[in-house]
């Protein structure tokens, strides 16, 4: 039962984090933020992998494992990169100034 | 406690700091680009912390690294496509394909669990995790069939079905809630019996409550949605136990609903209302029907050139239109000869103009235009009285007047970018038909303004040509 106390301990703590982390947002950067968050959501790669790590050799677990694998990644990937390019065109006018 | 444990800890412990640090980073314009790279830096560690954990404990078969190998390349170099190829006027539906991804991915590792772990190390079925399954199974698969289902709607390949703007989606909504309450009871409490009843159910909901919802309040649900991708991650790093998965879930979830609330607040609309009101459009049906315009007054190019060339100051007010039809860039081209005759020009920027909040910046941005320019609207507002001529380039409900004047209408109470106390209005727009709320807009039919028929690029490209025979912007 420990872990889970833990790790409800952990939750709240997340959560409030959570909470905090974001005050006042300008609207420019909406899109990028719910973006960038949205890559961060991709952190389940770690669920996938240790799925299939812990997998030994059950094949079905290995497979779903590997699918998981690949949509949190293409979650990741792609929504690192996509933010990095919205963020891209702000940065690339205030060196010019 | 080993070495291996306590270097397992530290890099948890890092990667977590930094994935705070880069969504607070992200929140302010200077630190934004650094922060989403210091959040990537975070995730590689994350990802790095976990192999390195079971490296120096169980090991990892080569069949696990081939597996690893294989989910890795295919779903990283799609990412990295469609990243890359994406345009920029699609950003919002991307948004939503990425992020239904990763509710699947929580959905498929509880799945897993659920349906063939059977003697797995640290899972004997007990309540908690029962418990974990079945959420994670639940909010994955909403979030997936939601996300879909808002991409496909912002894409255009979906429309609002009519039966789902009547009273009747209420009670097949809360039917699809009712079944999938009862299938998650009986996952915690039964077998697995329950476990398809609930990923059916649960899916159909998602696609149940998106499926109404109006073009406008998209970005809020969008939002909404990556906010339950992140319970889904805390969800699955229960199954998995995964404490740095369960923090990170957690804090995406919390963030992700505060910005929903900042979005929310941007549109004068309340959370409740963009869930349960439907499409705007939907109640409109009384009072005012689209298409009724009497009075409308439509130019050529050729006036509206005139026009521009007299003014001393104007305002350019930028919608969904400009973007769909790719014209920023001959919208700066415009400007610069504006700007170079000495007219000051100056961009409206509507919170939730275009599909999604700060769509507008990051499309002029990509056509160069200065930050500067970019006037948000409790600041522009005071000044459009003193404004000579106001382009309107493809942005409709954000202009309606309606929204001020007229209780009975749908958009009453939406902060709206008050354009018609501009001394002259031009209306860029392909047809007179409503704006994606389906409401008829005052403005068309005053007598300061004027419409300009045709898709933005052309109507820019011809005012362009146009400009230069009047000689705006030859320095003279």
């Amino acid at each position: 039962m420990s872990f889970f106390s833990e790790a409800l301990w952990i939750l709240l703590l997340g959560s409030l984090l959570g909470l905090e982390l974001i005050g006042k947002v300008p609207p420019t950067l909406h899109t990028p933020l719910m973006s960038g968050a949205n890559a961060i959501s991709g952190i389940t790669v770690l669920a996938a992998l240790t799925l299939i790590i812990t997998s030994g050799d059950n094949l079905p677990m290995l497979i779903i494992g590997a699918i998981s694998l690949g949509f949190a990644l293409f979650n990741v990937v792609g929504g690192f990169l996509v933010t990095d390019r919205m963020l891209a065109m702000f940065s690339r006018k205030s060196q010019r100034k | 406690m080993n070495i291996t444990e306590i270097l397992k800890y530290t890099i948890d412990l890092v990667a977590v700091l930094l994935l705070a640090l880069g969504i607070k980073g992200l929140s302010k314009v200077r630190s934004a680009r650094e922060a989403n790279r210091l959040a990537a830096i975070a995730m590689l560690l994350a990802v790095v912390g976990v192999l390195f954990n079971y490296l120096g404990g169980t090991g990892i078969s080569l069949s696990a690294w081939i597996w690893i190998f294989i989910g890795t390349i295919i779903g990283g170099s799609l990412g990295m496509i469609t990243a890359k190829r994406v345009p920029m006027t699609a950003m919002p539906e991307t948004v939503a394909l990425f992020n239904g991804c990763g509710g699947m991915s929580s959905l498929l590792v509880a799945m897993a669990v659920a349906l063939f772990s059977g003697t797995r190390m640290g899972l004997n079925n007990g309540i908690v995790e029962k418990i974990s399954i079945a959420i994670s199974v639940f909010v994955g698969a909403i979030t997936f069939s939601g996300s879909i289902v808002a991409m496909a709607k912002l894409q255009g390949w979906l429309s609002t079905p009519s039966w789902m703007q009547s009273k009747a989606r209420h009670f097949i909504n809360i039917a699809l809630a009712v079944l999938s309450l009862i299938a998650f009871i009986e996952v915690i409490t039964g077998g697995g019996s329950g476990l398809f009843l609930l990923l059916i159910g649960s899916s159909l909901l998602g696609i149940g409550v998106t499926l109404s919802i109006g073009g406008a309040d998209m970005p809020v649900v969008i939002s909404l949605l990556n906010s339950y991708s992140g319970v889904a991650a805390a969800a699955a790093g229960f199954v998995v136990r995964s404490q740095l998965l369960i923090v990170a879930g957690a804090m995406v979830g919390a963030a992700g609903l505060i910005l929903t609330q900042v979005m929310c607040k941007g549109m004068n609309r309340s959370l409740i209302s963009v869930l349960f009101g439907g499409a705007l459009g939907a109640s409109s049906g009384s009072g005012s029907s689209p298409g009724e315009y009497e009075n409308i007054t439509s130019c050529s190019v050729e006036e509206c050139a005139l026009t521009l060339e007299a003014a001393e100051r104007v305002v350019i007010v930028p919608g969904y239109g400009l973007a769909v039809a790719q014209a920023q860039h001959t919208l700066r081209e415009v400007t610069r000869s504006l700007e170079a005759s000495g007219i000051d020009v100056t961009y409206a920027i509507h919170p939730v103009a275009g599909r999604m909040p700060g769509h507008m910046n990051v499309l002029l941005a990509e056509a160069d235009v200065p930050y500067e320019q970019l006037k948000e609207m409790d600041i522009i507002n005071p000044e459009f009285p003193a404004t000579d001529v106001v382009l309107v380039l493809g942005a409709n409900d954000v202009v309606n007047p309606q929204a001020k004047n007229d209780s009975s209408s749908p958009l009453y109470g939406m902060p709206v970018l008050d354009v018609q106390e501009a001394r002259t209005v031009f209306v860029v727009k392909r047809g007179m038909s409503a704006g994606y709320s389906g409401i008829k807009n005052d403005l068309f039919e005053l007598s300061n303004t004027s419409m300009v028929f045709g898709d933005a690029k052309k109507v820019l490209g011809d005012l362009l040509v146009e400009l230069k025979e009047l000689g705006v912007g030859s320095k003279g």
